[in-house]
């Protein structure tokens, strides 16, 4: 098989594989009531694992951030966090000035 | 049909100080710039994310695709890191429920669920009425899953033009976005407990076992917070 077969297999493959979660998820709401303890009970998974997916891609990344030192992620990270309790919980000033920090420090290491 | 003001409050929340618009963009331009260098051509980068519209999951798959790993490997791979959209999804539809809303309105609309668009919809869902939450879920997702096919066609295209140090800085843009956004919820002892139990889980069991690492580390933070934070507080 060509390599364009096997990229649009991979992706019909990928695709499936996200929306069978999306899909059961909508079908397992009908039956979940938000006053439930059940609903509250996937409320905080759902944070849980979300946050568990954020430290995994700050500590072991996939892709280009893979490239970067753990030790600077970590920095940019912090100082990231810094500034946005700093300036009233503004997401634009830290996530602009996460790129130029890390690609900045990337360089100069 | 669709309330169209409702809808394009939604498809409005992409603007302002808070919006996933750019973090998502950085990303996905990375992501565009990885597709073309893992051999894929523009139509296929541009199906990835339209299909798909899932980060790690595409990043998953690209990166399978370059050690050369079988479709079954590649769908098993993906399903683990993203059957995280499972509990994300029950714990957001049931606030968008209203009986008078079609079914398929739901169904088709869950394709939109990703993290920025969660995220925001958690932070917002209450300034809309019940019975048209569902179409303000729309109007975010088409907002957000636009952002991101458009931008990892930019990416693609950009790929020359973009050195591996501007790669890096764009790719870490949408963990710090999410990072703030998180620190954002965190307004009680129980998602204080999920949200840092779950950071320091993922990476740890991601030794133990990479594919099951988020899944148990979400689990097990979720469930500690729910037990341990008293009745207090659910967002």
């Amino acid at each position: 098989m060509d390599l364009n077969n096997i990229i649009v297999l991979a992706i019909i493959v990928t695709s499936l594989a996200t929306f069978s979660s999306r899909f059961l998820g909508a079908i397992t709401s009908e039956k979940v009531s938000v006053r439930s303890k059940v609903f509250q009970w996937f409320n905080y998974v759902a944070y849980s694992t979300l946050a568990a997916l954020l430290g995994r891609m700050i500590i072991f990344p996939a892709g280009v951030l893979a490239a970067s030192d753990l030790i600077v992620r970590l920095i940019v990270l912090i100082i990231c966090i810094a500034i946005f309790i700093f300036f009233k919980k503004n997401l634009a000033l830290p996530t602009i000035f996460s790129a130029i920090l890390l690609s900045l420090l990337t360089y100069l290491v | 049909m669709i309330n169209q003001k409702v809808f394009f409050q939604g498809l409005k929340s992409l603007k302002g100080s808070r919006s996933p618009a750019i973090p998502l963009a950085a990303c996905f331009i990375a992501l565009g710039a990885l597709l073309k260098d893992a051999g894929f051509n523009l139509q296929q980068s541009a199906a990835s994310s339209l299909f798909t519209y899932a980060l790690p999951g595409q990043l998953v798959m690209a990166e399978s695709l370059l050690v050369g790993a079988s479709l079954i490997n590649i769908f098993l791979a993906v399903w683990l890191v993203n059957f995280r959209l499972y509990p994300m999804t029950v714990s957001l539809f049931p606030l968008l429920k209203h009986k008078s809303q079609p079914k398929w309105k739901y169904y088709l609309s869950c394709h939109f669920l990703a993290v920025s668009s969660w995220l925001i919809a958690k932070d917002t869902y209450k300034k809309i009425n019940i019975k048209h939450r569902i179409d303000f879920w729309i109007g975010i997702g088409i907002g957000t899953w636009t952002t991101a096919v458009t931008t990892t066609i930019l990416g693609y295209l950009a790929a020359d033009y973009l050195n591996k140090d501007v790669m890096i800085g764009l790719a870490i843009v949408n963990p710090v976005y999410f990072f703030c956004m998180m620190i954002g919820a965190m307004n009680n002892l129980k998602m204080i407990i999920s949200v840092v139990g779950g950071v320091l889980l993922g990476p740890i069991f991601f030794i133990i076992s990479a594919e099951w690492a988020i899944l148990y580390a979400g689990l097990i933070a979720g469930t500690v917070a729910y037990i341990a934070g008293g009745k207090n507080g659910f967002k």
